[in-house]
């Protein structure tokens, strides 16, 4: 089934403090070399028929007024996945 | 006088805000997030809690419920209109506000008495304040942080914006000390810190007077019928 992946992360000026608690925990655990960690969304959307440009320019556009909050949060990427990635749960 | 307060799913202090209202002089007026009916209210109250679980975003799918068209609309026409803590997240969620709400910087959960200047006494809710007035209120969030660019947080406090500020400590690391502001017009008005919890004597914060016979957040919602009535 196509797959529209959304990527969102908090903005780079904001403190995240769901990364800061994972940077914490990454340090106490001796991986040391890490020296910041940010943690964001992705979404995944399934549609039935063929993705074509209209609607990743529609996804963009939900992707922007739902999906993220652009006051707190960037949307970072909107791209088809396909069949093999979504099922793997990687990303390009 | 009707104040509405909306319940949404996942609302926790729906049933204490209408509560303050009937406390303050009004007759409160349960809203129904699914319905498109705001039952001819004349303020609104978005009460505090966890709308949708805070999944998504706090305040963001409750900012997308069929009577937040009404909500949005009859803000824009004047109606007061008060979002705490959740609700604020809701108002800041459906762009009746600016700015945004994110996890708190120390990323505890937090509940105390808070001590608050009121900073702006035009407001449609903080009309009965005393420019400057000191005041003690319940807090209790987890994503409290008010945050916004520079040049909306200069708009705010060059226009005298900024409702309410923290005093002591900034308990979630909001930006200026910020614990609430208001639209251009002061009709809506959003904050963290819940007024609705100290409108009672006995259930309030402590006071110097007496354990918890605070009722500071009373006056929150006379200032509302007030605004109401000098119209």
């Amino acid at each position: 089934m196509p797959t529209i992946v959304v990527e969102v992360m908090p903005k780079a000026e904001l403190l995240d403090p769901q990364g800061k608690a994972v940077a914490g925990a990454l340090a106490r655990l001796g991986k040391s070399e890490f020296t910041g960690v940010r943690i964001g969304k992705r979404f995944e959307l399934t549609v039935d028929g063929p993705v074509d440009e209209a609607l990743l320019a529609e996804v963009r556009e939900i992707a922007e007024d739902l999906l993220a909050n652009t006051v707190i949060e960037d949307v970072v990427s909107v791209h088809q996945a396909d069949v093999e990635t979504v099922a793997a749960g990687e990303t390009h | 006088m009707r104040i509405g307060v909306v319940t949404f799913p996942g609302s926790l202090d729906d049933r204490d805000a209408q509560r303050a209202v009937r406390l303050a002089g009004a007759e409160p007026v349960a809203l129904w997030h699914g319905d498109h009916d705001l039952q001819g209210v004349d303020a609104i109250v978005l009460p505090g809690g966890f709308s949708y679980g805070d999944y998504l975003r706090c305040g963001a799918i409750a900012a997308v419920s069929p009577i937040m068209t009404e909500v949005v609309s009859a803000a824009n026409s004047g109606m007061p209109v008060l979002g705490i803590c959740n609700g604020f997240q809701i108002l800041v969620e459906a762009h009746l506000l600016p700015g945004g709400l994110i996890r708190n910087d120390h990323g505890d959960f937090i509940c105390r008495d808070q001590r608050l200047r009121v900073e702006n006494t035009s407001t449609d809710w903080t009309n009965g304040f005393t420019a400057g007035q000191e005041i003690t209120i319940p807090l209790k969030n987890g994503e409290g942080g008010f945050i916004a660019d520079a040049e909306t947080i200069a708009r705010l406090e060059g226009e005298g914006r900024v409702v309410f500020r923290y005093l002591d400590v900034n308990p979630n690391g909001s930006i200026d000390d910020i614990a609430g502001i208001t639209n251009e017009r002061g009709n809506v008005v959003g904050l963290m810190p819940h007024p609705e919890h100290a409108t009672e004597p006995g259930f309030g914060p402590d006071t110097p007077a007496a354990m918890r016979s605070g009722v500071d957040g009373l006056t929150f919602f006379t200032s509302a019928i007030s605004a109401l009535v000098s119209r």
